[in-house]
C-alpha cells in the first residue's frame, strides 16, 4: 500500500456525481493500460473476494466490454461498458450499465470520464519514473444504483459512519 | 413506487426542509414561513421527501409535524463511505498489480 500517493474522494449529491482521484507510483503508459485493459482491469477491479471476468472486450469509440463481478459463491453480476471517447493515454469516457447474463443492458446506467495526466519528476522520483494522476468522473442518473453496487461488496467491509450533523452542514451550504 | 432517495435531497428547496426539520419537528405552515413559495408547493415537496421515507409524519392535537428519520439520512452517508472503501480496496490492488508488471519490466 502506497499511504503517500494522492486519493480524493468527493461526492456532490445533488449533481449525483463522485468524483475520485488517484495517484499511481508507475508511468503513464501502463497506468493506461491497467485501466483499458480487460486482461489487467479483471485483475484489480473486482474488490476481493471478487473476482472479475471479461467475456470481450473492444476498446474503440463504439465498442465494448461486457464482463461480470463473480462473488465467493459464484453469482455472477454482468455489466456492459461503451466507449463513447477515447483519446489515447489522456482521457477515454464509458458508459457503464448492468445487464443480464445475454447481455440486455438495465438502464439507466452511469457515465464515466477517466483523465490521465503524468505528473512531473519529484526531487525523489528519477526522471521518467514520475507518478500517474487519474480522475475519474462517475455520473449516476440514480445514486440508489449504489445501493445494488454495494450489496456485493459490504461483507467484511468496516463500515465507517460520518456524523449526521457533518452531512446537514454540508447540505444546508449548499 | 419507491422514489429515489438521491432525487429526493437533488432538490434545494427540499435540502433547506431537511436541514430546518432536522432541528425540530414543524407543521407544514412553519416549514413553508420559511420559503417564498406557495404552501402547496412546499407540501408537494414534504410529500416526496416523505415518499422517500427521510422525513416522517405525527399527528398532535390538530396539527400534522413533520420530522426527519435520522436513520435514513444516515443510510446515505453509509452507502457513500462503503462505496469509497470501495474504490480504496480497488486501488490497492491496482498498486500491486503495477508494482508486479514494473518488476517484470526489470
Amino acid at each position: 500500500m502506497n499511504n503517500d500517493l494522492l486519493f480524493d474522494f468527493t461526492v456532490d449529491k445533488a449533481a449525483k456525481t463522485v468524483y475520485i482521484t488517484r495517484e499511481f507510483d508507475a508511468e503513464l503508459s501502463l497506468v493506461w493500460d491497467a485501466f483499458t485493459k480487460a486482461e489487467l482491469l479483471d485483475q484489480w477491479l473486482p474488490p476481493k473476494p471478487m473476482t472479475a471476468k471479461t467475456k470481450y472486450q473492444d476498446f474503440k469509440v463504439g465498442g465494448k466490454r461486457f464482463y461480470a463481478m463473480v462473488s465467493p459463491d459464484g453469482q455472477e453480476r454482468w455489466a456492459i461498458q461503451e466507449y463513447t471517447s477515447i483519446t489515447p493515454k489522456t482521457n477515454f469516457k464509458m458508459y457503464n450499465a448492468f445487464a443480464d447474463k445475454d447481455e440486455n443492458p438495465e438502464l439507466p446506467g452511469s457515465e464515466w470520464d477517466h483523465t490521465f495526466s503524468e505528473q512531473n519528476a519529484r526531487p525523489d522520483k528519477p526522471l521518467g519514473r514520475g507518478t500517474t494522476k487519474v480522475s475519474i468522473t462517475i455520473y449516476n442518473e440514480s445514486l440508489q444504483r449504489l445501493e445494488r453496487i454495494l450489496d456485493g461488496f459490504t461483507i467484511g467491509m468496516k463500515m465507517s459512519l460520518n456524523n449526521l450533523e457533518n452531512l446537514l452542514t454540508t447540505l444546508s451550504q449548499k | 413506487m419507491r422514489r429515489d432517495i438521491f432525487q429526493a435531497i437533488a432538490d434545494p428547496t427540499r435540502r433547506a426542509i431537511i436541514a430546518l426539520i432536522a432541528l425540530q419537528a414543524m407543521t407544514p405552515n412553519a416549514i413553508a414561513e420559511n420559503f417564498n413559495t406557495t404552501r402547496q408547493a412546499v407540501s408537494k415537496h414534504l410529500r416526496i421527501l416523505t415518499e422517500c421515507e427521510l422525513v416522517k409524519q405525527e399527528q398532535q392535537g390538530r396539527e400534522i409535524y413533520y420530522s426527519l428519520e435520522i436513520e435514513k439520512m444516515k443510510e446515505i452517508d453509509k452507502w457513500l463511505s462503503q462505496y469509497r472503501k470501495m474504490w480504496e480496496t480497488r486501488f490497492n490492488q491496482l498498486d500491486n498489480v503495477l508494482s508486479t508488471i514494473k518488476k517484470r519490466k526489470k
